[in-house]
């Protein structure tokens, strides 16, 4: 048996993904990225090795993915986190057409065609506002841990609009609302709002065709689903590996080359 | 022995004679300001440069002049200080620069700029008309405004003989005798209408030239880079427009061209796929703008810059020069119409582009310092993947302030579209190595 791996290396975490030549998940881990990039791909990936109980030799192939797909020194090539997020999520809901990557500092809206290729894809500009840094400046304003984001603006009924883009002001929005007395759970109802906002309009420009995946780290806030599907009227494709998304379609291009025949380059 | 020993030189030689010009430009330049001489400023969209090179004025075109600055990695300390008079971050990045090149008194990384005797700019621009009125407030320069009257519906132009158009053409030749007008009050010389007409020769040597260059890159491999060559040569084109160095210039250019492809020559790397471009470069990082697509094999072979912004020598438009200033008038309509629908419609001229040159992807780049040309681009992009099914690339950056460059993400798009590129190419293998 030879096996694929992806290391999706993003701006917050870091995740591994090993595929068996059948593409099932054999192993799979995550890490803080934090200062040190190589470290924590390193890390990652021998977490996931250590869950499949394989050894690193029995590894044809290693793509790595994410910002910091070049610091994937034991990687064998690079492919952008936007075509391995398409790829991932064909792979796991194979009607996919539309892709919806929420990560810690861009959103990618992604049009994919049946085979997992990329027909288009349109992200954020420069600036974090509809992507997770904006949900955890959010958190930091109302102390709240980050996981806690999601159910606590579930209980929301009145959510406030949030009208700042800028995620660095929207902390002291955030606190003037606190400030007028505001419920906690209708502000974070509203944080969630502005945010699929925005992210709807990004899959507007690659137009939204069902099935939609939402994948990234995101994607696992109970709210950010729901607004995301109050928004676009129609139910989201989730799953616990969304948030390995990246790395599920970087394996899924490792397998893609070692049943090419394409042999790691000197190191890798 | 290199290529260039080889071919005598050819090869390449456009680029180093483009230089050259470039150098005795601003020379001149130099030399006029020190001299306390007059200068006119004008604007790639409609410039009248034939009109004021038959009073022998040196001209500077503050937008090449500004994007210079970029190119040199000194734009960002001229937007601070314009900034700091109060200029908005929002507005042209082209404008501040020059505001700041004139508070600096008109110290330039090429060397010293003259003030406007006279500034001579058309309607193609808004921004053209209030940049203007800043040097008229600074120094209380003359500005001649030649309003021309854009197409009166969508994508349909009038031509000689309609009504309209007939009706159009003399309101401009008005205008364009005042200007001479002007010209004769400015330099204190009469105007010499057989001079006028040899500039007008030299524009139409020009133009007939710049056609031939824009479909001599049909050519596989491509001979020229349309964003980087393309640069040089448009430098030229509007600075030495109906000159005889610029007739000259691009003459010699079209030989090294069909050299080139007479002799399989292409651009310096091998091309893998044929790109337009669609938008203003990204002058604050020019040259690893250009490599973050070269390094995929990459190659631009034509762009929607070569258009509007070559004074409308890509029309082909010819002047009479049996009735110079009732053709200057037409010629002018003709060019500075087909300017400002280049850049509203730049879905159209890239459909036509990609037929002709066989091209495997658009590269639109919009530009927060520019509305003008960047405005509609998304539009534009959908309906043109609608309509050919093209695969095409949204990046949006500037093409003065690297504040708002960022080469990370940039690269992180760009290496996603050849991705798509090579995916549609099968059996190509996934990823870069090493």
């Amino acid at each position: 048996m030879v096996y694929g791996a992806g290391v999706d290396v993003g701006s917050t975490q870091t995740k591994a993904v090993i595929l068996d030549e059948d593409a099932n998940i054999v192993g799979r881990a995550l890490t803080d990225t934090g200062a040190n990039v190589i470290e924590a791909a390193e890390n990652a990936y021998r977490m996931a090795l250590a869950e499949s109980g394989i050894s690193e030799d029995e590894v044809g192939y290693v793509i790595g993915t994410g910002y910091g797909r070049y610091r994937v020194t034991f990687g064998d090539a690079q492919v952008t986190e936007i075509s391995c997020h398409g790829r991932g999520a064909v792979h796991l809901f194979p009607d996919t057409r539309t892709v919806v990557d929420m990560g810690g500092q861009d959103t990618k809206a992604i049009s994919v065609t049946p085979d997992g290729e990329i027909s288009d894809f349109c992200m954020n500009d420069k600036c974090a506002a509809g992507t997770g840094r904006f949900l955890g400046a959010a958190a930091a304003a109302l102390d709240i841990p980050l996981d806690d984001l999601g159910p606590v603006s579930l209980a929301g009924t009145r959510p406030i609009k949030i009208s700042t883009t800028c995620t660095v002001f929207a902390e002291s929005e955030v606190l003037a609302w606190i400030g007028k007395g505001k419920k906690i759970e209708d502000i974070l109802w509203g944080v969630h709002q502005s945010i699929a906002t925005r992210s709807v309009g990004l899959m507007r420009r690659v137009g939204i065709e069902d099935e939609i995946t939402f994948t990234g780290g995101v994607s696992r806030n109970v709210g950010m689903v729901r607004a995301l599907e109050e928004r676009l009227g129609r139910k989201l494709n989730i799953s616990d590996d969304c948030h390995y998304m990246g790395a599920v379609g970087a394996a899924m291009f490792a397998l893609d080359n070692i049943g090419a025949g394409r042999v790691p380059v000197a190191g890798g | 022995m290199s290529i260039e020993e080889m071919n005598d030189g050819l090869v390449g030689r456009g680029n180093r004679e483009g230089a050259a010009l470039f150098r005795e430009w601003f020379a001149e330049l130099h030399e006029t300001a020190h001299r306390g001489g007059p200068a006119a400023y004008v604007f790639v969209m409609g410039s009248m440069n034939e009109i004021l090179k038959t009073f022998d004025l040196p001209v500077v075109f503050p937008e090449i002049s500004s994007l210079q600055t970029a190119v040199r990695h000194s734009a960002h300390e001229l937007l601070e200080v314009a900034e700091d008079h109060g200029y908005s971050p929002d507005i042209c990045g082209y404008v501040k620069a020059d505001v700041a090149v004139q508070i600096r008194g008109g110290k330039h990384p090429m060397g010293d700029l003259p003030r406007p005797a006279l500034s001579v700019l058309t309607n193609a621009c808004n921004t053209y008309i209030k940049w203007a009125e800043i040097w008229e407030r600074m120094y209380g320069t003359p500005m001649v405004t030649i309003d021309i009257p854009g197409t009166r519906e969508g994508g349909g132009q009038t031509w000689s003989g309609n009504g309209d158009f007939e009706a159009d053409r003399r309101y401009v030749e008005v205008q364009i005798r005042e200007l001479i007008g002007t010209c004769e009050e400015v330099t204190g010389t009469r105007f010499d209408i057989d001079r006028f007409r040899e500039t007008l020769g030299h524009a139409n040597t020009m133009t007939r030239s710049w056609k031939r260059l824009l479909e001599l890159n049909a050519a596989r491999p491509s001979v020229f880079n349309a964003l980087t060559d393309g640069t040089v040569y448009l430098g030229v084109a509007n600075g030495f427009r109906g000159t005889e160095a610029g007739a000259r210039y691009f003459e010699r250019l079209v030989e090294e061209m069909e050299y080139k492809v007479a002799n399989g020559i292409g651009q310096s790397i091998e091309e893998k796929y044929r790109l337009i471009f669609v938008g203003v470069p990204c002058y604050p990082i020019f040259r690893r703008f250009n490599e973050l697509f070269t390094d995929w094999g990459g190659t631009f072979v034509s762009s929607t810059y070569l258009w509007f912004a070559s004074g409308g020598f890509n029309r082909g438009f010819e002047y009479d020069l049996d009735d110079p200033i009732a053709s200057m008038a037409e010629g002018s309509l003709i060019s500075v119409r087909d300017g400002m629908d280049s850049m509203f419609h730049q879905d159209r001229v890239a459909m036509d582009m990609i037929e002709e040159l066989g091209v495997d992807g658009v590269v639109y780049h919009p530009i927060k310092s520019c509305r003008t040309v960047s405005t509609g681009l998304a539009d534009g992009r959908r309906h043109l993947t609608e309509q050919t099914g093209i695969s095409s690339l949204f990046i949006e950056s500037d093409m003065m302030d690297r504040r708002v460059v960022s080469e990370a993400q940039m690269k992180n798009r760009i290496d996603a579209f050849f991705e798509g590129l090579a995916s549609r190419r099968k059996p190509a293998l996934a990823g870069r190595e090493g």
